[in-house]
């Protein structure tokens, strides 16, 4: 399995992603430029954090514009996967490969902690070996990770099994306190229709290692290399 | 004759900030009446920002030698220490105060965006951030804009920019109302044979302006920045600069690839007075000249005058020396990260700096004579100590009455409420502490920061403190303990304090009270900084921070120098945190008890003094006491290691008990008055707790380092109980602790 990490003027998690897929997960990792068209041969694309072309506009409103994004459009429409993190959700929801949009929190605060989640879905190869009963500390760091989504959309994310994971408390219940933004449902991830994108705000790679004190995102990285089990 | 080049008069120089000596000075320099854009630069190079003019001499005798030293002070952008294994760190903090009273957000983020950028012109990648803030009462409505568009500024920029936020302090005092202090810290790494440095040389070589384009923002803020703050001064607004962390991330990036070529000279950032500034101290420090072409400079808007593009301050450009020959390469660098990147003159003989527009001189200035070190002037100012000094050092605790167990336990409930004591996590939840992957102490709560140093088992421990109330009531005394707070944080870790930079905020230098609790500060940090071994690799100085009363009189800040510590963990797996892990563990105090309740927050906030002595503080008992602490902690017979800091004991036990709900059971000592015991801030005092296991081997350890140990009770499962009294429950108080802000601010 062999995955690309796109850099975007403005992003800062990309090098993190590449320590945490490379080393920490064992995975072959190439980086990606945003100016080129080359996929360079990966299976997963992974579009990482940060402030994408500053996050002017709106956040990833200017990404999903730039070349190497017509490559990942056309690479998820052929069932390849792609994972996008925080700025990356955001860009993935922008190009409209994932349904839902990120708006400002609720406190209009950015928000750096360490939350609980808790993964949803039984089906998508990310969380399908999860335990949904145990509740993950993984850090957010975002000012824009409302997720939204109409009343149409949310009963199609919940009848498709798209909702990779949900804010939680530390007993994995998702309730108003356990919301650190303001999120419909708690939502804190999701996943395509066809179970090859995924995004999520949470930032697994910042918790994928012991040596930092936390490797509860460890085995959510993991799952990007697993087989589809539906 | 254009406006640019009429000669300049006296009462110009005068509206610029200039003494009429300094006028004659320069008509000296020059042999000739120097003209209008002449006298702008002179005006922003001689600011008491760029020249250090009244506080050189003393700064001069600052420690500045040490066994890790690579780049001392003064000799570049920042310090540089080195840490072994071909690495170097520079760092280095520095104030945006004034900027930041007049519109805190944009004021304070530019300050992230300076100091970063100090770091990475050098070639060195920041892997960290700290900040020092300090503001008015909380209560007041002022105080709650400050702290609001500061906290935001420097989330906002520095959570672009992709840096994380390990450490800082937020203090409030009236004395800040209309005066904050907003200082920031940014710590690098970078290869010690790829530093780059801030020498113009080579007579030919292209000089370059990369990054963003110029400006009218920020006209003469290094003039501003050395002005008294007024009530008028809001309308100086334009002297204000405006930020875009994302130009400098791309800068940041375009830079460090431009460090791993063959390419630069040297190359300096533009930060106050712009191109003015970045020009002189290059040619100065290479003993060149250079011709400069105005018209060649990338501007935002079109009709802006000679002066204006010498002074202007926008942010997130560079002047960059380049080898001749490879042009291409470098503005091929630039071009893939969207800058700009123009040759706008060349590296002469000198020693003149020209600056032309289109094929015109507009003016002609010896760099020599601009720049500190050179011919900028010098001063020694006149200095007093105040009357009230001697009057603060006659107080008498006993006139304090001793509280009952059941009073303190009072005193207790009502000192974790204070915003000096309580949680800063309303600001700290703001700040992205965990991007870039190397933070431990996200994870390990400690007295310092923890960063790991990629592809070694090191990492660096990094700390930013001063207890102003201390400086206050005796400014060597207040200094020196700046200094050892600091070294105690770092020591707390188990690393080994390295090197300080400093950030000196201070009122008004004319005035001789101010300057006096300036030169009493320098000497205290001198005679802490030798006894740690720990030189002064650079800072900056920040004067004229002050309110401007109702009744038309002044006070000044709290004079506040803030210190910056790095030090050195050899191997990161001994890592120490300051929590307790488990129930049953004993908790040791280590170091010496006093009944000191002097200049403690208990005794200021709670008891009504506001003025008292510097709390008790012994120089060389505290070099013992933190090297039994890191004996201690690499011999791996502790558990959890906390100073006893602000707010005293009480509030260290308590710091150890939260991250995991953990409560304590102790004993004081009968022949120490009980809020000394509780809640003094007498120095040199480390709480720790270890297993009954480990008991043996720590305290031969401490005894061996002949520091005086004392077993306090042990670890229990939330109760707080003092000599048999229930204080309380630890989650009850985590409640209290971490929300009085949060409630303030959203109040």
């Amino acid at each position: 399995m062999k995955f690309g990490v796109v850099t975007f003027p403005g992003s800062n998690c990309d090098m993190d992603m590449v320590h945490a897929l490379r080393e920490d997960s064992g995975f072959e990792v190439v980086q990606l430029w945003h100016k080129d068209h080359d996929l360079q041969g990966v299976d997963t694309v992974v579009l990482p954090g940060g402030f994408s072309y500053g996050d002017y506009l709106r956040s990833g409103a200017i990404a999903r514009f730039s070349p190497i994004m017509t490559s990942v459009i056309e690479h998820a429409n052929k069932g390849g996967r792609v994972f996008g993190v925080c700025n990356g959700f955001q860009i993935l929801c922008e190009a409209g490969l994932l349904p839902g949009a990120l708006l400002h929190n609720a406190s209009r605060k950015f928000i750096a902690r360490d939350q609980y989640i808790a993964p949803v879905s039984r089906t998508a190869p990310l969380t399908a070996d999860l335990d949904p009963t145990v509740a993950r500390r993984i850090p957010i760091a975002h000012g824009e990770g409302n997720y939204f989504i109409d009343a149409d959309g949310m009963k199609a994310l919940e009848d498709g099994d798209q909702i990779l994971f949900r804010y939680t408390d530390e007993s994995a219940q998702a309730n108003a306190w356990s919301n650190p933004n303001g999120s419909l449902g708690n939502i804190a991830g999701v996943a395509n229709a066809g179970m090859n994108v995924f995004g999520m705000m949470p930032h697994p790679e910042r918790a994928a290692n012991d040596d930092l004190g936390n490797s509860d995102g460890l085995a959510i990285l993991l799952g990007l290399a697993a087989e589809v089990t539906a | 004759m254009s406006a640019a080049t009429q000669p300049a008069t006296l009462d110009q120089a005068i509206e610029m900030g200039l003494r009429p000596e300094e006028f004659e000075a320069i008509i000296g320099h020059l042999g000739r009446t120097p003209n209008f854009t002449e006298m702008c630069i002179y005006s922003v190079m001689w600011s008491e920002h760029c020249s250090y003019k009244n506080s050189i001499k003393w700064l001069k005798t600052l420690p500045k030698d040490g066994p890790h030293m690579l780049v001392k002070a003064g000799e570049e952008n920042a310090g540089i220490v080195d840490i072994g294994d071909g690495l170097g760190c520079a760092f280095k903090i520095e104030s945006h105060n004034h900027p930041s009273a007049l519109e805190p957000y944009q004021g304070a983020a530019t300050g992230v965006g300076g100091i970063n950028r100090d770091i990475f012109t050098m070639g060195a990648r920041p892997i960290a951030q700290l900040n020092s803030l300090r503001f008015g009462a909380l209560e007041e409505a002022r105080t709650k804009w400050l702290l609001e568009g500061v906290v935001k500024g420097i989330g906002d920029y520095g959570n672009s920019f992709g840096i994380p936020v390990v450490g800082g302090e937020v203090f409030f005092d009236e004395s800040y109302h209309q005066n904050p202090l907003v200082n920031a810290m940014s710590v690098g790494i970078l290869k010690t044979d790829r530093i780059i440095s801030a020498t113009a040389a080579g007579v030919g070589n292209p000089v370059y302006i990369v990054g963003s384009a110029t400006g009218k923002d920020g006209i003469q803020g290094a003039s501003f920045a050395s002005k008294d703050m007024t009530a008028e001064s809001a309308e100086d607004l334009p002297a204000v600069q405006v930020g875009d962390p994302f130009q400098e991330k791309l800068l940041l990036e375009a830079t460090l690839e431009l460090a791993g070529t063959e390419a630069v000279v040297g190359m300096q950032d533009m930060g106050a007075a712009g191109i003015t500034c970045s020009t002189s101290e290059m040619s100065a420090a290479g003993e060149v000249g250079m011709d400069i072409h105005l018209d060649r400079v990338p501007l935002r808007q079109d009709d802006m005058e000679p002066f204006e593009i010498l002074l202007s301050e926008s942010q997130e450009r560079m002047l960059v020396v380049v080898k001749k020959g490879h042009e291409s390469e470098v503005e091929a660098i630039f071009d893939k990260w969207d800058l700009h990147a123009v040759a706008i003159g060349e590296v002469t003989e000198g020693p003149n700096l020209r600056y032309f527009v289109n094929g015109d001189l507009v003016a002609e200035v010896e760099a020599h004579n601009l720049v500190l070190g050179g011919g900028a002037p010098v001063y020694e100012r006149e200095y007093e100590e105040p009357a009230w000094f001697k009057e603060v050092q006659q107080f008498d605790a006993a006139t304090v009455s001793v509280p009952t167990l059941e009073e303190a336990a009072a005193y207790a409930e009502s000192l974790i409420e204070l915003p000096n004591i309580a949680s800063k996590q309303w600001v700290t939840d703001q700040y992205d502490s965990t991007v870039g992957t190397a933070h431990r102490g996200a994870n390990r709560p400690s007295d310092a920061g923890v960063v790991n140093v990629r592809g070694t088992n090191k990492a660096l421990a990094l700390t930013v403190d001063c207890n102003a109330r201390y400086v206050d009531a005796d400014p060597f005394t207040g200094t020196a303990i700046a200094v050892a707070e600091a070294a105690r944080n770092i020591s707390c870790t188990g690393a080994v304090p390295s090197a300080i930079t400093n950030c000196l905020n201070f009122g008004n230098p004319y005035n001789k009270e101010v300057y006096w609790q300036f030169v009493h500060a320098i000497k205290g940090m001198s005679a802490a900084c030798e006894r740690f071994q720990t030189p002064v690799t650079g800072g900056n100085v920040s004067f004229y921070n002050q309110s401007t009363l109702e009744d038309g009189s002044t006070k000044s800040v709290f004079p506040t120098p803030t210190i910056g510590m790095v030090g050195v963990m050899e191997d990161r797996s001994k890592h120490m945190s300051l929590d307790f892990k488990e129930k049953g563990e004993l908790i040791f105090l280590v170091g010496e008890i006093t009944d000191c309740i002097n200049s403690s927050e208990y005794l200021a906030s709670l008891r009504g003094v506001k003025r008292s002595p510097a709390p008790h503080f012994d120089l060389e008992a505290e070099a013992k006491l933190q090297a039994a602490v890191r004996a201690v902690i690499d011999a791996e017979t502790v558990r959890a290691v906390h100073d006893v800091a602000d707010g005293g004991l009480f509030v260290t036990l308590l710091e150890m008990g939260m991250p995991r709900g953990l409560g304590f059971d102790i004993v004081t000592d009968s022949d120490i008055r009980l809020d000394g015991f509780l809640f003094g801030e007498g120095q040199g005092r480390v709480a720790v707790s270890c297993t009954e296991d480990q008991q043996d081997a720590f305290l031969d350890l401490v005894e061996a380092h002949g520091v005086p140990v004392v077993l306090l009770g042990h670890v229990t499962k939330g109760k707080m109980q003092v000599d048999g009294h229930l204080f309380g429950y630890v989650e009850e108080f985590r409640n209290t602790f971490d929300n009085v802000l949060a409630e303030e601010m959203e109040a």
